[in-house]
């Protein structure tokens, strides 16, 4: 299988290191960053270009751009993993139309147009007989939405819990453990490289709240957007809260709720009983659903990260590659 | 099963077969069905004495589960003697953040209590430097579990009004 592969970031490193080491026979037939690009029909030495990369910060070609990689690279599925821009889904939104078109499977970890534009997208994608698939966009390495796509099948979900952000499972867990202020809690994930300098889409609960509408549209089949979410962040959160918490046995997470039979979809902080599974430490994810047949599933793990991402995006190239889906 | 606070506590007098191993077998169907056994009062020295005695429990239950429990209690041929639930079986905590105090905590409080069907029960505040925002844990108690949603409903609506921060337990399912 031919692949290109656009954003040589975190995400696309990673996936490509993994390549080389676990699965050579795939090949990379193109490769972008924001300043160059490459394409090579016979296949791109990943390892020197990944040396180039860390060297010189650039990928390939400064004269070639990700839209010559899209429109004339020979490739067969496309990795779309630029940044995250939630409110237009763009530059990977007309990338990925673009790939889709041409009767190449996608498959991203950018949450931008796939909350915006999934139906489209999915839509486009049957039109031409390919496969859209985007697992790594909801916590990170959980493999939740193949788990409810295909292992759930027979089973009605009734609702869904989970925490979705790290940054504020983070500030929370450390507010809770160490009686750190919100204050304090938030410097130091900024310090550890766990919140950006603007933190406001994490603390916010706008993260968080893109990931539901993710999951409503995929999975609940709804046609939402992020404000149809009812979203509460962390920012206001007290140190005095989380000590009252603390008296019941109970501390304070921010959690995902979709509750489908009632269109309930929330973002909001929430006390939580701390031997409760959905009680994870540090920047991990969580998510429990709660199915008629199966009853409560739980599942835990790394939201973000390099290689953990790319475990994601993996799966669903391999998934694809081996001809499982079309969907 | 995703649970919060809200059970009921329900007490009952069960009369159970005087012999070894009889109060065990009981109470089994309680912690069987996810209930809480609070306390288990034996009364020894009563009139009753032919082969069979009163024992009261409180437990502590999912309310739709209660009736399970009758049904099993019947199954296992225990005689519920006698069943008392509180009339404010539904318990729930949230915990409020904001300028509590300037924005008229009575009024607050008293938006629940004026229902009839549920009211604050306890408070627990947290008391901040001046002009901080405060944070209070209340405990609401209500009669069914409709009237605990509209009670909640109240207070998101107050929190609203008043800019408060309102943390909600993640529920009963
Ligand atoms: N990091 C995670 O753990 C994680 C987890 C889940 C999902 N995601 C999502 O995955 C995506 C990638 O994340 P990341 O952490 O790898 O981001 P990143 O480190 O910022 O990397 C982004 C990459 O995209 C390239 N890029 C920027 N604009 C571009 C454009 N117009 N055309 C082509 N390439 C462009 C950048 O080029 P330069 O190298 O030239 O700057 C960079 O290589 C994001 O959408 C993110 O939200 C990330």
């Amino acid at each position: 299988m031919r692949i290109a592969v656009l954003g040589l970031g975190s995400v696309g490193y990673g996936l490509l290191s993994s390549i080389v080491d676990k699965h050579p026979n795939l090949t990379i037939t193109g490769v972008a960053d924001s300043k160059s690009a490459g394409i090579n029909p016979d296949g791109i030495d990943i390892t020197s270009l990944l040396a180039q990369k860390k060297e010189t910060g650039i990928c390939g070609d400064p004269s070639l751009t990700a839209r010559d990689v899209v429109t004339h690279a020979p490739y067969d599925l496309l990795v779309e993993v630029t940044p995250t821009d939630a409110g237009t889904g763009e530059p990977a939104y007309g990338y990925i139309k673009e790939a889709l078109s041409r009767g190449a499977h996608v498959v991203t970890s950018n949450k931008g147009p796939v909350a915006l534009y999934y139906n489209e997208l999915h839509e486009l994608a049957q039109k031409n007989n390919v496969s859209f698939r985007y697992e790594a966009t909801v916590a990170g390495a959980i493999p939740i939405l193949h788990v409810m796509q295909h292992d759930l099948l027979g089973n009605t979900i009734t609702a869904l819990y989970g925490v979705l952000n790290g940054t504020c499972n983070y500030i929370l867990t450390r507010m809770a453990e160490e009686g750190l202020t919100y204050t304090q809690a938030l410097a130091e994930a900024r310090e550890l490289g766990y919140a950006e300098a603007d933190p406001t889409y994490d603390v916010k609960g706008i993260d968080a709240g893109i990931k539901l509408v993710i999951l409503a549209n995929t999975i609940f089949q709804k046609n939402i957007t992020l404000n149809d979410v009812s979203i509460t962040g962390i920012d206001l959160l007290t140190d005095d809260a989380l000590r009252l918490a603390e008296h019941q046995d109970c501390t304070i997470r921010l959690i995902g709720e979709i509750v489908p039979g009632t269109d309930l979809f929330r973002i909001s902080p929430r006390i939580i009983p701390k031997n409760h599974p959905l009680v994870v430490k540090g920047t991990l994810n969580a998510i429990t659903i709660s199915t008629d047949m199966a009853g409560d599933l739980t599942f835990i793990g790394k939201g973000a990260g390099s290689i953990e991402t790319a475990s994601a995006i993996l799966g669903d190239i391999l998934y694809i590659s081996q001809g499982k889906c079309m969907d | 099963m995703i649970r919060g606070d809200g059970l009921v506590q329900v007490s009952m007098k069960l009369e159970i077969r005087d012999s070894p191993g009889h109060l065990v077998a009981a109470l089994l169907p309680i912690s069987d069905i996810g209930g809480n056994i609070k306390t288990v009062i034996h009364e020894h020295n009563q009139e009753n004495t032919n082969d069979f005695l009163s024992v009261e429990v409180v437990i502590e239950i999912p309310q739709e589960r209660l009736e399970s429990l009758i049904n099993l209690f019947k199954e296992k041929g225990i005689r519920i003697q006698k069943i008392g639930q509180d009339r404010f079986s539904y318990q729930l905590s949230v915990i409020i953040i904001g300028h509590l105090v300037h924005t008229n905590l009575g009024d607050t409080v008293d938006q629940i209590d004026r229902t009839g069907y549920a009211e604050i029960t306890h408070m627990n505040m947290a008391m901040p430097a001046i002009n901080e925002r405060s944070s209070a844990q209340f405990v609401i108690r209500s009669v069914t579990r409709e009237d605990m949603d509209h009670a909640l409903q109240i207070l998101r609506t107050v929190a609203q009004e008043k800019g408060f921060l309102l943390i909600e337990p993640l529920e009963v399912m």
